[in-house]
């Protein structure tokens, strides 16, 4: 084992304790572990799975089912672009366009320096503020092409205040 | 068994209730309230940057005023709102607020006594100094019962809740027997507010009498229809509500433990149940012994982890299993054996929140609202191209047109309204001429749209019939389990045929195919996501035939919408040359000047078709125009 893989398994133990060892707590544990790693990596599945003494296929089976999760670590800046009915109708996909087109990454992808990762998510519940964008876990409203531009340019000018 | 103390329960409320009310009036006293919507919609418009410079303003001055965080009043087209209770005026409500309009509002009408009538959006009673929303067209037709607290109460106080009658229903209810709840739940002739439209009080019935230990109770707040916000609203602007309508079901139904099933979506939700739970429990109106009777009762927050299927009730227990969100074949429905085999209630969040209506009011009351077959409100989340956009609570039987026109006043833009989109993916897309259906469980599914859970998307003349129906198909495919082969590869298969018709690809003998493999699909899939998949494609074949010919006849998109079928184009003639709007807003620098005329021209081969340059255009040249076919553009 790398000592990669090794802190990686250390970081899952670590959530693991909180949780009683019954299946019906394998999506909470997994939205923790996620909340805490911010992605899953193998090493945790199989932690997971010995925790809770199940297959571990059976835990790749959930993560891989289930939108939330995702097998690939996350940029420092997340992006979810909203393709609910109302955003779509108002031009949803031609933001994700946008997005994809800037960031020269597809959807579910990371950027090389790790600053971006972008995702769809399929309603985000803000049906009057289309097309939405969910940046770093605040819902924007109105994302045009022109606006992903602007939103861009803020995170690169802030990059080089520090 | 012990006997209840039946006495006490009521009594027990009485003191907590005491509590909240001087609370309540301490806050309500002779100085000012400022009120901020900080629900979803709310911080996405930017209400907390409105609650941070009234903040600010209010330490500048030193003003000791209360500043009240509230959930979503429905009004969601102006947002961010504030509302200021100050004595000796209505309490009025300001929309659009920034937070410039909000430094205004603390100077000139808390400091001073000018209440800035110019960013008024209406008072929340009549007077004679401001139109009140009751004096709105809207009022007409609204009746707000489960939307009543929510924008004027702070969530996170549950103190707010119960000085506005919360709790009381359980107190009463703990007095009943459960047998004497589940008759007034039947009297009231409630239906499951999920979409199905299931009688809730029968539901209730089987599972009392199920047998099996220990029973459970689940709500549903798995809101997943895309364009659907209603149980978002509920749970982040009024979660006791909803807990206090679990702890009734779970009294009635003989259920010791329940859990909220809220999407991880709805991250401020999620928080505001979370808090919700906590504070019940220390008041112990949540948990062992509760007011003092013998129930006992405990609720877990489960967030589901973005599966549209997990909705589906079967679906939705494997989750809480710890499984993949697959369902399995009714009968016997989770009523009989459901969470780990035993008997379990699954409610919608809505369908709760109406509980303790009922049970505080009378099931008499509940059902003089409505029409015969389907009784009380409901709540609709009006989006798309309609005027005010936001939440509408209406009696069943309103007719599509009051809530669309009157409620929702009208289209945006003085545009032609086309379609209504009902019912999220299991729902249709209803025409002009269904427009004085009255809405109803019934009615809807006559119509071939349904019910579903209320979303409500209005669609204008620049909307693509045939682009919503292999939208929501998109939709469907993804989320589809995979379990029934006819779900899994039929939605392909019909979404692959749509695609090509918005590509123009599309040849005239696939209506037949899509009309087959719908029939197909809907006979050959467990669960309602299947079963109701093809009913976009179905209804919008059935009232907008001639858009389907026009794509596949003559490669033109009548909406000009779908981007494979349309152009931009500069009309040189309307040109203003020395403007460069759109040549600056282009995001892939398609658009140059003429080198000698200098009226702009798009490089067709360059144009991603976003638009900005319709948008960017000032109105009063109007130069570029979208043509479909794109053959239309002119060559040189």
């Amino acid at each position: 084992m790398t000592e990669e893989q090794a802190k990686l398994r250390k970081q899952a133990r670590r959530v693991l304790h909180r949780f009683g060892k019954k299946r019906g707590n394998l999506i909470p544990i997994l939205q923790q572990v996620q909340g805490k790693l911010g992605y899953l990596p193998r090493e945790a599945m199989l932690e997971v799975a010995r925790f809770l003494d199940i297959p571990e296929v059976d835990v790749y089976s959930v993560v891989t089912f289930y939108n939330q999760f995702r097998l690939q670590p996350p940029g420092r800046h997340s992006i979810r672009v909203c393709l609910g009915t109302a955003c779509h109708m108002k031009g949803g996909y031609i933001t994700l366009d946008a997005w994809k087109r800037r960031l020269s990454i597809d959807r579910g992808q990371t950027t090389a320096d790790r600053e971006f990762d972008l995702d769809t998510v399929a309603c985000v519940g803000c049906c009057v503020m289309a097309p939405v964008t969910v940046v770093d876990n605040k819902p924007q409203g109105k994302v045009e092409p022109t606006k992903v531009d602007g939103i861009l340019l803020s995170f690169k000018l802030e990059k080089k205040k520090q | 068994m012990k006997v209840i103390r039946r006495q006490s329960t009521v009594s027990a409320f009485q003191e907590i209730k005491k509590r909240a009310e001087s609370q309540w009036q301490k806050l309500h006293g002779d100085k000012a309230v400022i009120m901020v919507g900080t629900a979803t919609c709310g911080r996405a418009a930017g209400a907390l940057e409105v609650l941070r410079a009234i903040k600010g303003e209010l330490k500048k001055y030193q003003l000791g005023y209360s500043v009240v965080e509230v959930g979503c009043i429905g009004h969601c087209y102006a947002e961010p709102i504030v509302t200021i209770i100050k004595p000796g005026f209505p309490p009025i409500c300001y929309g659009q607020v920034n937070p410039v309009i909000a430094q205004r509002l603390i100077r000139e009408f808390i400091l001073g006594d000018n209440p800035c009538l110019e960013f008024v959006l209406g008072a929340e009673e009549k007077n004679d100094l401001v139109p009140s929303f009751a004096d709105f067209p809207r009022a007409n037709f609204e009746k707000k019962v489960i939307l009543k607290n929510c924008g004027h109460i702070d969530p996170e106080h549950i103190e707010h809740y119960i000085a506005n009658g919360g709790y009381l229903a359980l107190a009463k209810a703990l007095q009943m027997r459960p047998e004497e709840i589940i008759a007034r739940v039947k009297r009231s002739g409630l239906r499951g507010r999920g979409g199905a439209g299931f009688p809730t009080g029968g539901k209730w019935e089987i599972c009392r009498n199920a047998k099996g230990k220990p029973k459970y109770l689940i709500c549903n707040g798995d809101e997943g229809d895309p364009g659907a916000f209603m149980d978002r609203a509920i749970l982040e602007s009024d979660p006791h509500s909803v807990v206090e309508g679990m702890l009734i079901a779970g009294y009635a139904i003989g259920a010791s433990s329940g859990y909220i099933y809220v999407r991880a979506e709805y991250p401020l939700a999620v928080r505001q149940t979370r808090l919700a739970l906590r504070q019940a429990r220390k008041l112990r109106l949540l948990g062992r012994n509760i007011l003092g009777s013998d129930f006992s009762f405990n609720i877990k927050l489960f967030q589901g982890s973005g599966a549209f299927v997990c909705g589906e009730e079967t679906a939705l227990i494997a989750s809480l299993e710890g499984k993949a969100g697959t369902p399995y074949y009714r009968p016997p429905y989770p009523a009989i054996s459901g969470l780990y085999g035993k008997p379990t209630l699954i409610n919608n969040v809505k369908t709760l929140a109406f509980i303790r209506h009922i049970i505080g009011n009378g099931g008499e009351s509940f059902a003089s609202i409505g029409t015969k077959g389907s009784k009380g409100t409901a709540v609709f989340a009006l989006a798309g191209k309609v005027v005010n956009t936001g939440l509408a609570e209406v009696p069943m039987g309103t007719t599509l047109r009051q809530v669309i026109f009157d409620v929702g006043s009208g289209i945006k833009e003085g545009k032609r309204f086309k379609a209504v989109q009902i019912g999220g993916p299991s729902g249709g897309c209803l025409p002009e001429s269904a427009l004085d259906l009255p809405i109803d469980f019934d009615s809807l599914t006559d119509a071939g749209a349904m019910m579903g859970s209320g979303g409500m998307i209005v669609l204008d003349e620049d909307d693509c019939m045939v682009e919503i129906a292999r939208y929501f198909l998109e939709f469907t495919q993804r989320e589809s389990c995979g379990k029934c082969t006819f779900c899994r590869l039929g939605t392909k298969q019909m979404l692959q045929v749509l695609d090509e018709f918005t590509k123009g690809k599309g040849r005239i003998e696939d209506l037949d195919m899509l009309h087959q493999l719908a029939e197909d699909i809907k006979a050959g899939s467990l669960c309602g996501l299947g079963k109701t998949a093809p009913n976009p494609v179905l209804s919008t074949l059935r009232f907008f035939h001639d858009e389907y010919e026009a794509h596949i006849k003559e490669g033109r998109c009548p909406a000009l919408m779908c981007r494979d079928l349309i152009a931009y184009y500069i009309i040189p003639e309307k040109c203003e040359r020395t403007c460069d709007a759109c040549v600056g807003t282009c995001t892939v620098e398609a658009i140059s000047s003429h080198p000698t005329k200098r009226y702009k021209i798009i490089d067709q081969t360059k144009c991603v078709k976003c638009g900005t340059c319709l948008t960017s255009c000032p109105p009063q040249y109007s130069a570029v125009v979208k043509l479909s076919p794109p053959s239309l553009v002119p060559k040189k």
